[in-house]
């Protein structure tokens, strides 16, 4: 028999405020900063807070179950989600991806599995994820940079694609890559990092339940500058981690190499677990500004997913294997 | 037809305080994007950093154009670039830490880009404090030049603050750091021109 304990994360259920409640308060935030530009400190504070134009054709819907685990914290709003994304490879401001990556096609899209599994191949994404099963998970997502959203993605547990692949006992990790094509891909014209951007996992950190394949977020299929059509969410680690739109996954016994870790060693290591204590070498990580608040907010031991993750790591020194 | 000086001056006037509206303009109109804060100081930092270097383009545009108008705006054009750095340091002081000053005093200490973005701002002080007048006579020619030499290690170190800054794309700040390096070679060929002449004469 199952037995549900509680956790810390494991809040009430709240259902996600509808996509078009949030344009609309966002639209009145606009008018209200508009209309009262003389009483300037009040237009200040609607105004900054107010989003740019919402991104126009919305993505197919997903049909999602909700997840009983998600955070009951009020989520970002789409707009944000959609408009300030870390995607370097359709250029490396916030703004560029969104205008780089319109019209980038994800579709057909297949990811190949290699190395130590029983089921290698070539499978197509929505062979790999069953539309069926997708649930809709709201995780608190935190960036290196220290700013942070909480996003209703729906998607699938990496476990389960896991099991189904059948790592052999030897396989005691797992890599991914994006996609390489500097054509689609514009800002892989400029070596900012090493292409293709590359990520892993050690094995029982990609079966932990909270390890998410993504596919889609507020309940419909990803936006291109948000990694589809298929990307990592791991809550508990830097959103750097959450590799997008993936061609391929390897299994192997030694620790894969990762982007940003071959970018900067000092700065950003192979397990870049979300930790307050342990300061980036050119920046406290022990706050972070949740997007559309004005004061910053601590920052919680593994993204408050303590409960669920710390035991992976226990006898571990962080500072060490940051 | 010459144009008078003193339409160049309002004109200049004008133009340094265009970014400061755009930036109001588009903070009360939501145009700052999804994290307003960190763009406001991008964006401050960045004008800072744009004004300082053209303050520095001053004395290369006299030697090119061999007019004197470039040196008179050149107290207005540095305290242009001390009023945005100063608006970037309140930025991060009030808005972006809420003066969480046990926070600051970490940064400052412990982050080399946040400590040489410090020292930048306390020469842009300090130069500007003696930028009127009567206290450069106060001091005295000599003295005030001396001291007024601080604005190319603040340059340098800008340039700096900004490299040290950035995460992987190193491109803007390299282009900050040739910008402000010709401008110095400008003024090293010049200097190294001026005695071969004097010899020559």
């Amino acid at each position: 028999m199952l037995i549900k304990v509680k956790k810390q994360s494991d809040l009430s259920e709240n259902d996600v405020t509808p996509e078009r409640l949030f344009k609309a308060r966002r639209k009145f935030l606009n008018i209200g900063a508009a209309s009262i530009t003389g009483a300037a400190l009040s237009g200040i504070a609607g105004g900054i807070f107010a989003s740019p134009t919402p991104t126009k054709a919305a993505g197919a819907q997903l049909g999602t179950t909700k997840w009983a685990g998600s955070t009951d914290e009020t989520p970002t709003d789409f707009e944000s989600i959609t408009t300030y994304n870390n995607f370097y490879e359709f250029g490396t401001s916030k703004e560029a991806p969104r205008f780089n990556a319109e019209g980038f096609v994800t579709s057909p899209w297949t990811v190949e599995v290699s190395g130590l599994a029983k089921n290698t191949g070539t499978f197509d994404v929505w062979d790999l994820i069953d539309k069926n099963k997708l649930e809709e998970r709201i995780y608190r997502h935190r960036c290196v940079e220290t700013w942070s959203m909480v996003v209703p993605w729906v998607g699938i547990p990496l476990a389960d694609i896991v099991k189904r692949l059948e790592p052999q006992t030897s396989a005691k990790y797992i890599a991914f890559k994006t996609l390489h094509d500097p054509e689609r891909m514009p800002g892989q014209e400029r070596a900012v990092l090493q292409w293709p951007y590359v990520e892993g996992l050690r094995l029982d950190e990609a079966m932990n339940p909270l390890a998410l394949l993504v596919v889609g977020v507020y309940g419909q299929e990803l936006p291109p500058q948000n990694g589809a059509p298929i990307r990592l969410v791991v809550p508990w680690k830097y959103g750097f981690k959450g590799i997008k739109s993936i061609v391929k996954i390897e299994f192997s016994e030694n620790e894969p190499p990762t982007s940003w870790n071959i970018s900067a060693p000092g700065e950003y290591g192979f397990y870049a677990n979300v930790n307050p204590n342990v300061s980036h070498p050119r920046w406290s990580q022990a706050k972070e500004r949740r997007i559309g608040e004005f004061l910053k907010r601590k920052t919680l031991m593994f993204n408050g997913y303590s409960d669920e993750v710390a035991s992976l790591y226990s006898n571990m020194d962080l500072e060490k294997y940051f | 037809m010459k144009i008078p000086f003193r339409a160049i001056w309002w004109t200049v006037l004008v133009f340094v305080f265009l970014p400061l509206v755009w930036l109001i303009y588009n903070a009360l109109t939501g145009g700052l994007g999804a994290n307003p804060i960190e763009a406001i100081n991008r964006y401050l930092g960045d004008w800072a950093l744009r004004f300082l270097l053209i303050a520095l383009a001053l004395t290369p545009i006299r030697i090119f154009t061999k007019q004197a108008w470039p040196i008179r705006l050149r107290r207005m054009l540095g305290l242009t670039a001390f009023f945005y750095a100063f608006a970037h340091l309140s930025n991060y002081v009030v808005i972006d830490q809420f003066f969480d000053w046990a926070t600051i005093w970490q940064d400052i200490v412990k982050r080399r880009f946040i400590t040489v973005g410090m020292v930048v701002i306390l020469i842009l002080l300090v130069l500007a404090l003696t930028s009127p007048a009567r206290i450069a006579k106060r001091l005295g020619a000599k003295k005030w030049k001396q001291l007024h030499w601080l604005v190319y290690p603040a340059g340098a170190l800008a340039c700096l603050h900004f490299f040290w800054m950035v995460k992987a794309d190193i491109r803007e700040p390299i282009i900050y750091g040739i910008i402000f390096s010709i401008l110095i070679i400008i003024r090293l060929v010049e200097r190294h021109r001026k005695k071969l002449s004097l010899r020559g004469n």
